[in-house]
């Protein structure tokens, strides 16, 4: 045998060992479970050896029933498996705003979400805010306001100003400054951004 | 992120069996810091266990004291009527910290559990003896301008970042913990840690035991209260000094007070010198100051955060003032 055939020998790697060890623990811990799932409600869901594990949820009033793995953030599932790209990834630490969605109808940031956290929830993008052709009353109050200029933090603003609004939190410009804190603009369009909030808000637009 | 096994559990009892399994666990809550750390590496745990479904969000008031489930959200706390009403300022120091989005999902049990955010801590190409004991603190002589001032070990300077816990342990409040063998209480001051020789442990919970709930006492001080944070932009940031007073008047004379700090030290910092000055005293500027040249008793700088020992006693001379102001 040549040396070029050879495989090198490097053993179990981390990858292998784990999926070997957790097929252990979950083995060991399986029968317990069964009988404590009956006397403390447990919904307990084993990562399939650290593969993927089935994920239901409502994305836009559309439901998907996929499966992640379990350190897919939910930012990353809507942009890569879901390809709904609207939502941008800018820090990725939730330190800027440009990936706030609406979870069960709070404002989130969904970098800082595993997409397995929202088993059974209704995410709202802003894909889902305009009906058909028709821009939702905060979407078309950005463009009246010339509410952006680079648009990278765009929909996560939009996605924030709806739920300032919702919250009872567009008192004042003062408080809609406050509300919107989580939610950085590096262009600075932070005035005009104000401006299309106050405009919904004193509008009386459903939002 | 390196991936992880993922377990969900909806009894605490359960949560608090599986952690028993594997001490190397870690329960997920609203995951709005322990995510943001396995992005950069700072851990890497490889069993999470959600504890989102475990009934634990209560707020409700249980004689004498309001009591807040553990996964009760920073937003859900803030905005109850009876928070509002009778724990006024937990709700605003809630309220100035982070971002709408992350008091949504960010917990009680967890805004507890978070870690400093020293930028030596977040860079896993720095020494830091909080991530790993013995390599060494980069803070000490380096980059400190967010640091302590008080309460600090030659082995660590980060604070706690907290603005939650600075009201908390001003109300006097209680801490429930559990494990498989039951429950015990103990006081919130008491449940975070100087960094000492141990900078690696951040509080006093043990590794087989879970954060059940918080019990604060419903007391008269509603009325004249302030949490004051001083800070680099006026919104979401991290607390340069904050601080938090609450005081009960009395025809001028002050019958209780509480005072602590935030953004000085690697617990939330209660000024009890300060507070037994100002027991029985005439709610003036000069007693404040008084107050507040006491609170500084043992305050260090490290280079540059020198400006602490200057803006700490400001701030709370201003917070009093505050406070003092919105009867």
């Amino acid at each position: 045998m040549k040396l070029s055939d050879q495989k090198p020998n490097q053993g179990d790697s981390r990858r292998d060992f784990l999926k070997k060890s957790s097929v252990i623990t979950a083995i060991a811990l399986t029968p317990g479970i069964a009988v404590k799932a009956a006397e403390n409600n447990v919904d307990e869901r084993f990562a399939e050896l650290f593969e993927k594990i089935p994920l239901n949820l409502t994305v836009n009033n559309k439901a998907y029933q996929t499966s992640v793995e379990p350190r897919v953030t939910l930012l990353d599932y809507l942009r890569e498996e879901l390809h709904l790209t609207g939502t941008k990834k800018g820090c990725d630490h939730g330190q800027c705003g440009a990936c706030t969605v609406h979870v069960d109808g709070q404002r989130v940031n969904s970098c800082l979400s595993l997409a397995v956290m929202n088993e059974g929830k209704k995410i709202t993008t802003i894909e889902g805010l305009a009906e058909g052709d028709k821009l939702h009353p905060m979407q078309a109050a950005f463009i009246k306001h010339d509410g952006f200029q680079c648009g990278y933090c765009t929909s996560g603003q939009i996605m924030s100003a709806v739920a300032c609004i919702r919250e009872g939190h567009a008192g004042s410009r003062a408080e809609i400054s406050e509300y919107m804190s989580g939610n950085i603009c590096r262009c600075g369009a932070y005035p005009n951004i104000v401006d299309a909030i106050v405009d919904v808000k004193d509008g009386g637009a459903t939002v | 992120m390196i991936n992880f096994q993922y377990l969900r559990t909806s009894s605490a009892k359960s949560a608090i069996a599986l952690l028993l399994k594997d001490k190397n666990a870690k329960f997920l809550a609203g995951g709005t810091n322990l995510i943001d750390l396995m992005k950069r590496g700072v851990t890497a745990p490889e069993k999470l266990i959600d504890i989102n479904h475990v009934p634990l969000k209560q707020i409700e008031q249980v004689g004498s004291k309001i009591h807040i489930g553990a996964l009760a959200t920073n937003t859900a706390v803030a905005e109850h009527a009876l928070i509002k009403e009778k724990l006024p300022l937990l709700s605003w120091a809630l309220q100035a910290g982070a971002s709408a989005q992350l008091r949504n999902v960010a917990t009680v049990g967890g805004n507890m559990m978070q870690r400093t955010r020293c930028g030596y801590f977040y860079d896993t190409e720095m020494p830091c003896n909080k991530r790993q004991p013995g390599s060494g603190c980069g803070a000490m002589e380096g980059f400190n301008r967010m640091h302590a001032i008080f309460g600090t070990s030659e082995k660590c300077i980060a604070v706690h970042p907290s603005d939650m816990c600075v009201a908390l342990a001003a109300l006097d409040a209680e801490v429930v913990l559990a494990n498989h063998k039951g429950e015990r209480k103990i006081a919130f001051r008491d449940f975070h840690r100087l960094a000492g020789d141990t900078p690696q442990l951040d509080n006093n919970l043990k590794t087989d035991e879970m954060i059940i709930r918080l019990e604060i006492p419903v007391s008269n001080l509603a009325k004249n209260y302030h949490y004051l944070k001083v800070r680099d932009r006026a919104s979401y940031a991290f607390a340069l000094v904050s601080v938090a007073a609450a005081f009960e008047l009395n025809n001028n004379k002050i019958t209780d007070v509480r005072l602590a700090m935030g953004g000085v030290a690697h617990k939330p910092w209660r000024l009890t010198a300060s507070e037994d000055f100002l027991k029985g005293k005439e709610a003036s500027l000069s007693n404040f100051e008084k107050a507040a040249e006491l609170a500084m008793k043992g305050a260090k700088g490290f280079g540059e955060n020198n400006f602490k020992l200057k803006l700490a006693p400001n701030t709370i001379i201003e917070a009093l003032n505050l406070a003092k102001s919105k009867a």
